[in-house]
């Protein structure tokens, strides 16, 4: 029976972590306090789901009476989304070409990133009730708002996939006598194109999705259908509108995957 | 001698004409929008100077402010964030699950598990916090569900992205000693997923602090109560101050985020 003592020299594979241990219970005592310190309690929740009930119950069955002013919503969500996205990415193509540290000077990259920067740190819903206050209610403020966005996302990841590229393609380029326009259009624009396509592709979705929100703040588009419905408890409504949303977005989620594979 | 007349190139016909057909389909697409869209032009034209306005009555940001209630809101909106992102796993973990290939193989359970992934990414934070409002009423516990709703089809989409590229090696090396389906998912899996698993949790921790600051505009708690107060009181000086502390915050929430990474991964 000599060496079968297969438990003894062996260390567990499986060692028990004291840090990730001690993450763990750090992780748990903060749940438990923010429990505490925002009075969330058992007796709230089942009450909520009480609530929760009756709100399904009026949600359903949906109601599409009201299509005309749905379809209305819709189409100017629509709107938006394709003229945000459009003008937001062929600004983004610039500021990104500008922004790109191995192609421009530092005084010029500079204050680009930080114009992108700024573009992103604040919530599309912040920009669009700034917008709303200095533009009006309406498409064009959620139009604004989802310019800004875009150049937040897509200038960003457009400047950082120029900045991975090749350098040879365009030395070659520059050897030929070329201008600068030519090398950009010639160099760097074919080793990118097809990545800026994708975003730009990611970044319409996007925008579809953030159409149909910003109207919530009074900026256009099927948000706004929604929240006066919300407001006016026809929760029937409401339900056929987020059916919409989903439906439409599963819809953009499709047609960009064929998109995608047609540019790849 | 015959010299061969090679012509290169790029994309074939067929591909050609479907880059064609997308670049027509958008360009009838914005043509279509502007003409529909319904824009006032005096509201354009007058933009600039309207918003001139606005800033030069933000001007200056009341820092008096920050310790009466901003601060406290403030808090709040990371409690929001960081409850909500913890909240997510109970439901985005099961969907991953659900929706890997290397883990669920019916195709029913993809399909489920992609319906509820994208649900929950098409209804935006806020409409979610609407509906959590009306069932819950106004307050914090509206807002850590919104954003744990939120979360769960980006988390568990990703989630589930990086099970399908674990290694099956050790899964298969753990089945052949007969371990149980718990130790496999504990043993197996989860050590390969985990630098992922942080990452995506941080990620969208990150994404969430922002998200949390704007969901008090529709009564779930959170700085963006004192926002859509002081804007509904013309308080313009305090309408800065709170922005420019989601502003601050925002930004130190990425920085940790990063530092993080760096430590973790």
């Amino acid at each position: 029976m000599a060496g079968i003592e297969s438990t003894k020299n062996h260390e567990n594979p499986f060692k028990f972590n004291w840090i990730s241990a001690g993450i763990w219970v750090l992780i748990l005592g903060y749940i438990l306090y923010s429990f505490h310190a925002m009075g969330l309690t058992w007796g709230r929740f089942y009450e909520g789901l009480g609530h929760a009930e009756k709100l399904m119950g009026r949600m359903f069955p949906p109601n599409f009476e009201r299509w005309e002013l749905l379809l209305s919503g819709l189409a100017e969500s629509l709107e938006i989304a394709v003229i945000a996205s459009f003008v937001g990415i062929v600004l983004s193509l610039f500021l990104g070409l500008f922004a790109a540290r191995n192609l421009m000077p530092n005084w010029i990259s500079i204050p680009i990133r930080g114009l992108i920067a700024l573009c992103r740190t604040f919530h599309p819903v912040i920009i669009a009730i700034l917008f709303v206050k200095s533009v009006g209610f309406g498409a064009l403020a959620g139009i604004l708002t989802l310019i800004v966005a875009s150049i937040g996302f897509i200038a960003k990841l457009f400047a950082e996939a120029i900045e991975e590229i090749s350098l040879k393609q365009i030395e070659a380029i520059r050897a030929t006598g070329a201008g600068f326009v030519s090398v950009i259009v010639f160099s760097v624009m074919p080793q990118v194109f097809s990545r800026f396509i994708g975003f730009s592709v990611y970044q319409l979705d996007s925008n579809l999705r953030n159409s149909t929100m910003v109207g919530i703040v009074g900026a256009g588009g099927l948000g706004g259908t929604l929240f006066s419905a919300f407001q006016r408890f026809d929760y029937d409504f409401v339900a056929a509108i987020l059916i919409t949303i989903i439906s439409i977005i599963m819809i953009g989620e499709y047609l960009s995957n064929i998109v995608r594979r047609i540019f790849k | 001698m015959t010299t061969i007349d090679h012509h290169w190139q790029r994309f074939t016909l067929k591909q050609k004409l479907a880059r064609y057909a997308v670049y027509l389909v958008l360009i009838m697409a914005m043509l279509q929008s502007i003409q529909s869209v319904e824009v006032i032009p005096e509201f354009f034209y007058d933009a600039p100077e309207q918003m001139a306005d606005m800033f030069n009555r933000m001007w200056p940001i009341d820092f008096a402010y920050y310790p009466v209630s901003v601060h406290d809101a403030m808090i709040e909106t990371l409690n929001i964030a960081t409850l909500g992102t913890l909240f997510t796993l109970i439901f985005a973990v099961p969907l991953a699950l659900l929706s890997s290939n290397n883990i669920c193989s019916s195709r029913w359970g993809h399909w489920i598990a992609r319906f509820f992934l994208v649900s929950s990414r098409s209804v935006n934070s806020l409409v979610w916090a609407l509906l959590f409002v009306s069932i819950f009423g106004p307050g914090v516990i509206a807002g850590v569900l919104a954003i744990a709703l939120r979360s769960v089809g980006f988390v568990g989409k990703l989630l589930g992205e990086a099970i399908d590229e674990v290694h099956m090696g050790s899964i298969e090396a753990l089945k052949a000693t007969g371990a149980s389906w718990m130790s496999i998912l504990l043993k197996g899996y989860w050590p390969q997923v985990l630098p992922a698993f942080f990452s995506i949790i941080l990620f969208r921790w990150d994404i969430n602090v922002r998200e949390s600051a704007v969901l008090g505009l529709v009564g779930a708690g959170g700085i963006g109560v004192v926002l859509s107060d002081s804007m509904n009181l013309f308080e313009w000086q305090r309408v800065s101050i709170a922005l420019l502390s989601i502003f601050v915050v925002v930004i130190i929430a990425e920085i940790v985020v990063v530092q993080i990474r760096k430590r973790l991964i």
